[in-house]
């Protein structure tokens, strides 16, 4: 109770409440494991074939990205990543790069971004296969626990209020000013909405453009094809929805170190989220 | 308190781990130690349980109009053998060539191209999909394997048929596997003409084998033999194909 004494004598008071329920926190991790491993693997599987197309098959000299290496004017390689038909240097980075114990080698992605990290598509394919099962399984479990305990109803759809004032929450958040007190008991709008798209939408939507790229399965059900325009569509959609991922991952990443670190960190590990009341709910409680 | 305050870098130190792990160089020593491989491979007989238990047997792969031709069909693997014996071939347009059917088969067999070209045919046009990602769609006229193995009769103790190459890459010939299920697929054909015209050297002359429904890599071409066997565990190294004995997929549905 000390604690709490020294507290309230610099005018504050803290409360704590369970924020997030043990499958979310253990789906939680084990969601950021399997993508960290498919999107590592992914790149991995990338580099066999380091160009995107549209459609059904390859337009070989057309493709929307390219990662390649070619000799510049004094003979010496470039990695030359090409988009929608714009060239641009990512020596270094892209389309070249150095490889421990191997040196300077053309590959889309660098090692250090690959699993594994030499060029290795049979073991990529062999990670990203594996972690695609437990991503499912895992999805799943998350899904079912979410309607059928009523979470996503309640935690994650915004209220007709949150959506009318979500220009305010867009203001908020520009300037880094994050929900206090009752306020950040729940997710705010843009939260909400982040991470819908993310369950709802991204996520599905990668798994089965992964399926797409599978011939067997098209044999099965011809409907996936048509969905996504296409095999090398369904390919390239999978890696823009990474990469949107990837966006993702980084904002989330950001929000959680700007709106502090150690109580989003606790409360996603422990479940234990602190309150800090405002003082003028302080006034009114005490 | 001291429970919460413990708990406190759990997340971080995960993340840390993780990372660690992953991280360069580290992926491929946790990728070559045997355990990884065999609880990853764990996935890998997952996924062909499934492809061959859950989803039917017949189903097509779909066929795509002329329109829809790749007007660039890469070649991949061997584009040009150096084999003595193919080049012998190759520069007598294949006169010579004879496919030797033997195995667990009845009545044993060899067919030349125009013996091949007698039997009934089938043309499709599928989209050939590579495992390092690119598809391209072509046309392709052959002997459907099923009228093939019904002429040489397959006997009850075979499993598999297995094609063997005339290429080779760096030391080692090429050849592939198939289960029955997907030799008697009606798509599964040996194709001598693609586009219309004879198969060329890259593309695999004079005979390659279509799979569809499966990856590149088991569309054997320079086909020389087929044989009908019970396993093939002593052919190679054991896996059932070149590239299966380099890692990848026998079962190449993904």
């Amino acid at each position: 109770m000390g604690g709490l004494q020294s507290e309230a004598r610099a005018g504050r008071r803290r409360s704590w409440i369970l924020r997030h329920s043990a499958i979310v926190r253990v789906t939680h991790w084990i969601n950021f494991l399997c993508l960290a491993v498919l999107l590592m693997s992914g790149l991995q599987i990338f580099n066999a074939h380091s160009a995107l197309y549209w459609g059904q098959a390859s337009d070989f000299p057309h493709p929307l990205l390219a990662m390649d290496a070619r000799p510049d004017q004094q003979g010496a390689l470039r990695g030359v990543t090409t988009v929608l038909g714009h060239d641009f240097d990512t020596t270094g980075v892209l389309g070249l790069s150095y490889v421990p114990g191997f040196g300077e080698r053309e590959r889309g992605f660098p090692a250090w971004a690959t699993l594994p990290g030499m060029q290795w598509l049979a073991m990529g394919r062999r990670w990203h296969f594996f972690f695609a099962w437990i991503f499912i399984i895992n999805g799943l479990v998350y899904l079912t626990s979410g309607l059928a305990s009523g979470h996503f109803r309640r935690d994650l759809l915004p209220t007709g209020e949150q959506l009318r004032h979500i220009g305010g929450a867009i203001w908020d958040h520009l300037r880094l000013r994050f929900p206090k007190g009752e306020e950040a008991r729940r997710y705010n709008v843009l939260q909400k909405l982040a991470y819908l798209a993310v369950v709802f939408l991204i996520l599905p939507a990668i798994a089965l453009a992964g399926m797409t790229m599978s011939p067997n399965l098209d044999s099965i059900a011809p409907q996936l094809v048509i969905l996504f325009g296409g095999r090398q569509s369904a390919r390239t959609i999978h890696f823009l929805l990474a990469a949107a991922l990837v966006t993702f991952f980084l904002v989330h990443v950001l929000m959680v170190l700007l709106s502090g670190v150690w109580n989003n960190m606790r409360s996603m590990t422990s479940g234990w989220y602190r309150i800090e009341h405002t003082e003028d709910v302080d006034d009114r409680t005490t | 308190m001291t429970e919460r305050l413990d708990r406190r870098g759990f997340g971080l130190r995960l993340t840390a781990g993780l990372a660690s792990l992953l991280l360069s160089g580290c992926g491929d020593e946790v990728s070559e130690r045997p355990w990884v491989r065999h609880l990853l491979d764990k996935a890998e007989d997952l996924n062909y349980w499934l492809q061959r238990q859950l989803l039917p047997h017949h189903a097509l792969a779909r066929e795509y109009d002329e329109a829809d031709l790749s007007p660039q069909f890469r070649a991949n693997g061997s584009t040009d053998p150096e084999d003595e014996d193919y080049r012998r071939l190759a520069a007598n347009d294949f006169a010579d060539w004879g496919l030797e059917v033997g195995g667990l088969v009845e009545r044993p067999q060899r067919f030349s191209l125009a013996d091949l070209r007698t039997l009934p045919s089938r043309t499709q046009i599928t989209r050939h999909d590579c495992v390092e990602g690119w598809s391209c769609i072509g046309k392709w006229t052959g002997t459907p394997l099923a009228a093939l193995l019904q002429r040489v009769g397959v006997r009850p103790e075979a499993r598999f048929v297995m094609f063997h190459c005339a290429d080779t890459i760096s030391v080692d010939r090429y050849y592939e596997s198939i289960g029955l299920g997907d030799a008697f697929h009606p798509q599964t054909i040996l194709a001598y003409d693609m586009n219309g015209a004879p198969l060329s050297v890259a593309h695999g002359a004079p005979l390659r084998v279509r799979v569809e429904r499966q990856l590149g890599y088991k569309m054997a071409k320079y086909v020389m033999a087929i044989e009908l066997v019970e396993s093939f565990s002593h052919i190679g190294r054991g896996h059932g194909g070149f590239w299966e004995d380099r890692g990848y997929e026998w079962y190449a549905g993904i």
